[in-house]
């Protein structure tokens, strides 16, 4: 109980501040929809996947892909806040408290897993305007698998940014693990025709399979359906609920080991 | 109350911390007076169990650091050197999230809050966020969050470093109304000298090591009496006179005269009776910690150190909280 209630502080007062900054409310609006109607619309008209069903348009498959870059990147900063929380010194406060360390890495994970969802739910509203529908059932899902890439990431994100010292190496990590994480993932183009090397990158990113997991869940059953799905959704969840627990224990480890 | 035995702390390539010892009584005010790197922040972070000490122990309220730790944290409370609120929360936001981590009833909290909040007259910027606070409210609103969850044992780390004077002496004020109204035991560091003679006890660190440990009073003591100045128009006539009837020995210093002895205030009266029509003005000047430290250790507690890190201290709060 007593252990519950820490986590829940430490994720209201993720929450709390979230809600409280507005400009940030802004970013995380604004950014996927200036790849979704910029990007999207964009490339529609060039980019052709040879032996696509008719009606498909590009901006049906970057959709799925947007909402998991988007889940990825607000994770990814909730998490980084870590840092920030060290810098003006309130980590100190928090880690003197009684309370276990890891009841701190799970509500700091679950804090930026909510954020990161009501980010995606957002943009699961402009389904209509897409052309894609979409039943309750089928938004039920797909929220269940954006908490579970969402709660994965930032455990990755608590689990680096526990080592970090300062804010200077957020750039670095956001180049050499955000960036390509998210390029192999499958978001923006699709797996096949891709050299080989390539390929087993991308096989390697569990967010490929998040990406597929949204992807099977949207489409699975429409002429889409088919072309556009590369797994299983067992295999999909296998693998993006490991990472999650993966990760979520490095995270623990990571913030335990801490002096 | 605070029991340390040989505590040892080293690093990769120094030994901050080697092997101190000393016992705080509850209720008592304990101070680690000491320049900065001496130790005393690597000591408080052994004590509060952010930091595993290499050999040695320590009891607090009973309560092994390293075995005990959440009993430890339990029994603590902590306000650290540097600023740690939570600036885009409220002050209230704040000591919520306090009482929460601590475990403190929620009806007892909001009796409390207002109770810590009125102590440090903050009680009207409740509602406001702690980033428009100036830093002497964020320190009181610390102080308070300290007091919040009905600590037995409250560490100050450098607690007024970077205020200005005034605002220190009512944090001083606030600090000791607190202590003796809940029986709580305080440690401190401090590296100014004025704030060290708020402590009933006072160890000097150097180098890590404890040099030593007694009253501020009687460490005065240990640099001897008072020193009078005497300023008269004919000083050797003055000179004479306090041979004869004192038997003190004057030295010339400047326009006028010093002269040490035990109880300067005491004194005052005696020389102005006996002699006061030979004196034009008199001044008694009491030792400070810094003769102590300058005496024990055979130099100045770097006061130039000191005052160029509280600078940077104070800009970086400033940029940190804009």
């Amino acid at each position: 109980m007593t252990y519950l209630r820490a986590v829940y502080t430490i994720w209201l007062r993720d929450v709390i501040r979230f809600f409280r900054e507005k400009t940030r409310i802004l970013g995380m609006l604004g950014q996927p929809l200036l790849y979704l109607l910029i990007m999207g619309n964009g490339l529609a008209s060039t980019f052709k996947i040879p032996g696509a069903p008719p009606g498909f348009s590009y901006i049906h498959f970057i959709y799925p892909g947007i909402i998991g870059m988007s889940v990825l990147f607000t994770a990814i900063h909730s998490a980084i806040s870590i840092v920030w929380d060290r810098e003006f010194g309130f980590l100190k406060e928090v880690l003197v408290a009684p309370v276990p360390r890891w009841t701190v890495a799970v509500g700091k994970a679950l804090g930026g897993s909510t954020v990161a969802m009501l980010q995606g739910s957002i943009l699961l509203l402009l389904a209509p305007l897409i052309g894609v529908s979409l039943s309750a059932l089928t938004v039920l899902k797909l929220l269940g698998v954006l908490l579970v890439i969402a709660f994965a990431i930032t455990s990755l994100g608590i689990t680096i940014a526990s080592r970090m010292e300062s804010m200077e190496g957020f750039q670095v990590i956001m180049n050499f693990l955000i960036m390509p994480l998210f390029f192999l993932s499958g978001a923006m183009f699709p797996l096949r025709g891709v050299s080989s090397w390539m390929e087993t990158l991308m096989r390697l990113d569990p967010l490929t399979y998040g990406v597929d997991a949204l992807r099977n869940i949207m489409y699975r059953g429409t002429p889409l359906g088919d072309y556009l799905v590369q797994f299983p959704l067992g295999t999909d969840l296998l693998v993006i609920s490991a990472m999650a627990l993966l990760f979520v224990g490095a995270g623990t480890i990571a913030f335990n080991r801490r002096e | 109350m605070i029991r340390v035995e040989k505590l040892v702390r080293k690093f990769k390539n120094m030994t901050a911390v080697r092997g101190i010892s000393f016992n705080v009584d509850r209720g008592e005010v304990f101070g680690f007076l000491g320049p900065n790197g001496a130790g005393k922040s690597t000591t408080i972070k052994m004590l509060a169990t952010l930091l595993k000490p290499t050999s040695g122990r320590a009891l607090i309220n009973g309560y092994d650091v390293v075995r005990q730790q959440d009993r430890v944290r339990r029994s603590i409370g902590m306000v650290f050197q540097d600023p740690s609120l939570d600036e885009r929360l409220t002050a209230r936001e704040n000591l919520y999230f306090h009482a929460m981590l601590y475990n403190v009833e929620s009806r007892l909290f909001k009796r409390r809050m207002h109770e810590v909040l009125e102590m440090v007259e903050l009680s009207g910027r409740a509602g406001d966020l702690v980033r428009h606070f100036s830093g002497g409210m964020k320190r009181r609103l610390e102080i308070a969050r300290g007091f919040l969850h009905y600590p037995k044992v409250l560490f100050l780390d450098e607690p007024t470093v970077g205020l200005d004077p005034q605002t220190r002496k009512k944090i001083w004020e606030y600090i000791h109304v607190l202590r003796e109204r809940e029986d709580i035991t305080i440690f401190m560091t401090t590296h100014y000298m004025e704030e060290a003679e708020n402590c009933h006890r006072i160890a000097i660190i150097d180098h890590g090591e404890i040099v030593v440990e007694d009253t501020p009073a009687n460490l005065k003591k240990m640099v001897g009496g008072d020193v009078i100045t005497i300023s008269a128009g004919n000083n050797q006539s003055v000179m004479d006179k306090l041979a004869e009837r004192f038997g003190l020995r004057a030295v010339v210093s400047g326009r006028g005269l010093k002269v040490e002895v035990e109880q300067g205030e005491a004194f005052i009266p005696v020389l102005i009776r006996e002699m006061g029509e030979d004196i034009a003005s008199v001044t008694v000047q009491k030792p400070t910690l810094d003769d102590v430290f300058l005496k024990l250790t055979g130099r100045e507690i770097r006061e130039e150190n000191v005052s160029t890190l509280d600078r940077r201290r104070v800009f970086a709060r400033r940029r940190l909280h804009r």
